[in-house]
């Protein structure tokens, strides 16, 4: 074997050796590296009323309640489980019902969480807006999309 | 192929296509950029913000290129004593930086809209904002040490360990739950973005591929010539 092979040998070994090392501490962390909770991952959990922690998931159609005009009442959604939310503050422009939304906040008690920051999301998919328009004159304009 | 790894040859070729990459990356900007202001669709959700999309997306794309790219000239330079791979290491890392921070930038303003948020140190964001350190330790590494022996073989040692966070940036959109949303246009099957968006989206890249590639050029031909003249 030359030695031009046996460095390339060495470096690449150590190269996977770092990364499998570096993957393993992450793969075990990933509840801590990940940024939100699903709601179905709140039911198999311990809830602990007053902890700052931040919940992803739809928002759930029809469950959007404006109570006044800085204050609302949602329920964020995994299809699953689902978690009534409320609110006092500014939402996001992309905030509206069946689209993604991060919360961060905290329980009150068993049922209600309370959030003090709502971060929207939004899916990888980019559409034009006149085609929206086709699709809902055809018929064709799947709801999920809102 | 030689112009890949000679400097004599790499000058050579370089003066070839310099003028050639410097003109198209004039004119794919210009198309790129009345593409993306005027003749590409608002989105269906986002509205006119889409089109930061146009820049933010071919950065990011960039940033890790570039690395990709150090990387596996560090491997060159270290395995094959191929002493060009070093200098391409020393040459386009600030290229590299500033992508990223393009990128950064860009996604910030992005996301206060669309988001309601400047930052937020979910794995995406975090992982880019390494990058960007790691970009940042290269430059200053290149830039401190006495003997460019010692130096080269250690910024090539570290350009490797840091290229363990390619991997991390590239998936960690789908290895966690992120606020940052899923890759639209990675999938095989068909890209979840429409072709009207795709264009613009495909000319900017190649936009800043030719950008990017006429500043390497210039920053490989000058570090080639002072080491050719021992000024480092």
């Amino acid at each position: 074997m030359s030695l031009r092979l046996q460095r390339l040998l060495f470096i690449l070994l150590t190269l996977a050796i770092i990364l499998s090392a570096v993957l393993l501490i992450l793969y075990n962390t990933r509840e801590n590296v990940s940024y939100f909770y699903t709601p179905s991952e709140i039911d198999k959990l311990d809830i602990v009323i007053n902890e700052t922690i931040r919940i992803g998931g739809f928002v759930e159609n029809d469950s959007f309640n404006k109570i006044s005009s800085s204050s609302f009442k949602f329920k964020i959604t995994d299809e699953k489980a689902s978690i009534l939310v409320t609110f006092n503050g500014i939402l996001p422009d992309l905030f509206r019902e069946g689209q993604g939304a991060v919360i961060e906040g905290a329980f009150v008690n068993n049922d209600i969480f309370n959030a003090t920051n709502v971060f929207a999301k939004h899916d990888e998919n980019y559409m034009p807006a006149s085609i929206k328009e086709d699709l809902k004159d055809t018929g064709y304009w799947n709801k999920k999309y809102k | 192929m030689k112009f890949l790894v000679n400097p004599g040859n790499f000058n050579k070729f370089a003066d070839y296509v310099f003028l050639p990459v410097l003109i198209s990356s004039i004119i794919l900007f210009s198309i790129g950029l009345i593409f993306a202001f005027y003749l590409s669709p608002d989105d269906y959700q986002q509205g006119s913000t889409v089109r930061i999309m146009y820049v933010h997306v071919p950065s990011a794309w960039l940033a890790l290129l570039t690395y990709a790219i150090m990387t596996l000239y560090s491997i060159a330079g270290l395995a094959f004593r191929i002493p060009f791979g070093f200098i391409i290491n020393t040459a386009v890392a600030p290229i590299g930086a500033v992508f990223t921070l393009i990128c950064i930038i860009s996604g910030s303003l992005w996301g206060k809209p669309m988001w309601g948020t400047w930052w937020v140190w979910d794995a995406r964001l975090t992982s880019v904002a390494i990058l960007f350190i790691i970009y940042l330790i290269i430059i200053f590494m290149n830039l401190s040490f006495e003997n460019r022996i010692v130096r080269e073989k250690v910024v090539a040692i570290f350009v490797l360990v840091g290229s363990i966070n390619l991997p991390i940036v590239k998936f960690s959109v789908d290895w966690w739950n992120t606020l940052h949303q899923p890759a639209t246009i990675s999938k095989l099957s068909k890209p979840s973005i429409d072709p009207s968006m795709m264009i613009p989206l495909i000319i900017m890249t190649f936009a800043f591929i030719m950008v990017g590639l006429v500043i390497a050029i210039l920053r490989i031909k000058t570090e080639i010539i002072s080491r050719k003249s021992n000024l480092i």
